[in-house]
């Protein structure tokens, strides 16, 4: 899963390496993620809401999503682990959101 | 219900930060009704008693099945798209802490208007309830009269004695109130 930087060698599980690097490896490479879909019910202030108050997104990132969903259909709203995008899944849909995990291709 | 004179105003916020609808007695029985039917509509399955006491525990449902119901199904909708076994798999570990949480914002709702009279009082945490519930009631009426992106006009001119049209009516209220309260006790903030 993560990119190799030693000529090759394979890195180890044992390997420690410092906390930054690994958190600039294993963001852009989040093999799943969760898509909210647009539907005919749910409001657009309301989608908003679930957006800034589950991801604690900024109004402006939550707007800019919903109107994605809104004019494109879908929008993905995060990105991880399968693990932690079934809960952002569950979360949306116990808000009420159309929303499904897919492996990001 | 938009019948009377009086003009709605939805959710206001009070002076004290509170959440104040002013309702008649029609709209309170509406209200509770709806909470009623979605407490049922997601009322969680009896367990066998026979299941894995670990699985009881911790919320899995083997036995569970995918909703036959058109409005269950869109308050529980698939969590893959063109994947059933992990669709299934969700569900058996989804289903049952997913029906628990909406009976309870449903409950909380039915709490509210209990002690509630013509004005309804509702502290912010039981307003994210609200939300959630009139939410829930929205999707279950509009599944109901098969609302779509483009239809809401001819619904809202069917003839009264067209069943969908009472129903139009009342999903058209609870957006308003809806829009209320979000605006009220979200939005006035951000």
């Amino acid at each position: 899963m993560y990119p190799l930087h030693n000529g090759g060698v394979s890195s180890t599980e044992t390997e420690v390496r410092p906390r930054e690097e690994l958190a600039e490896e294993v963001l852009p490479d989040t093999p799943w993620i969760t898509i909210v879909w647009n539907d005919p019910v749910n409001l657009m202030s309301y989608v908003t809401y679930v957006f800034m108050t589950y991801f604690h997104y900024s109004r402006e990132k939550a707007e800019k999503l919903m109107t994605d969903v809104h004019v494109e259909g879908r929008a993905v709203v995060s990105a991880g682990t399968r693990e932690e995008m079934e809960r952002d899944v569950t979360a949306m849909h116990s808000f009420g959101l159309w929303a499904t995990v897919s492996k990001n291709e | 219900m938009s019948d009377h004179e009086e003009v709605s105003y939805g959710f206001r916020r009070s002076d004290t930060g509170r959440l104040v609808l002013r309702t008649d007695l029609v709209e309170r029985g509406l209200l509770d009704t709806l909470a009623d039917q979605i407490m049922n509509i997601m009322a969680p399955a009896e367990q066998n008693s026979d299941l894995d006491p670990i699985a009881r525990m911790v919320g899995i449902d083997p036995e569970i099945e995918a909703p036959t119901d058109d409005v269950v199904r869109r308050l529980l909708p698939d969590a893959y798209v063109d994947d059933p076994e992990s669709t299934a798999d969700f569900r058996r570990f989804t289903d049952r802490d997913l029906r628990t949480a909406k009976v309870a914002h449903a409950a909380v709702v039915r709490d509210c208007l209990a002690r509630s009279g013509e004005k309804v009082t509702v502290s912010a945490d039981e307003a994210q309830s609200w939300l959630a519930f009139l939410n829930d009631a929205r999707l279950a009426l509009g599944t109901r009269i098969g609302i779509t992106e483009e239809n809401h006009q001819e619904l809202s001119d069917l003839p009264d004695e067209d069943p969908r049209s009472g129903m139009y009516h009342v999903y058209d209220w609870l957006t308003f109130l809806q829009e209320s309260l979000l605006q009220a006790s979200f939005f006035q903030d951000s």
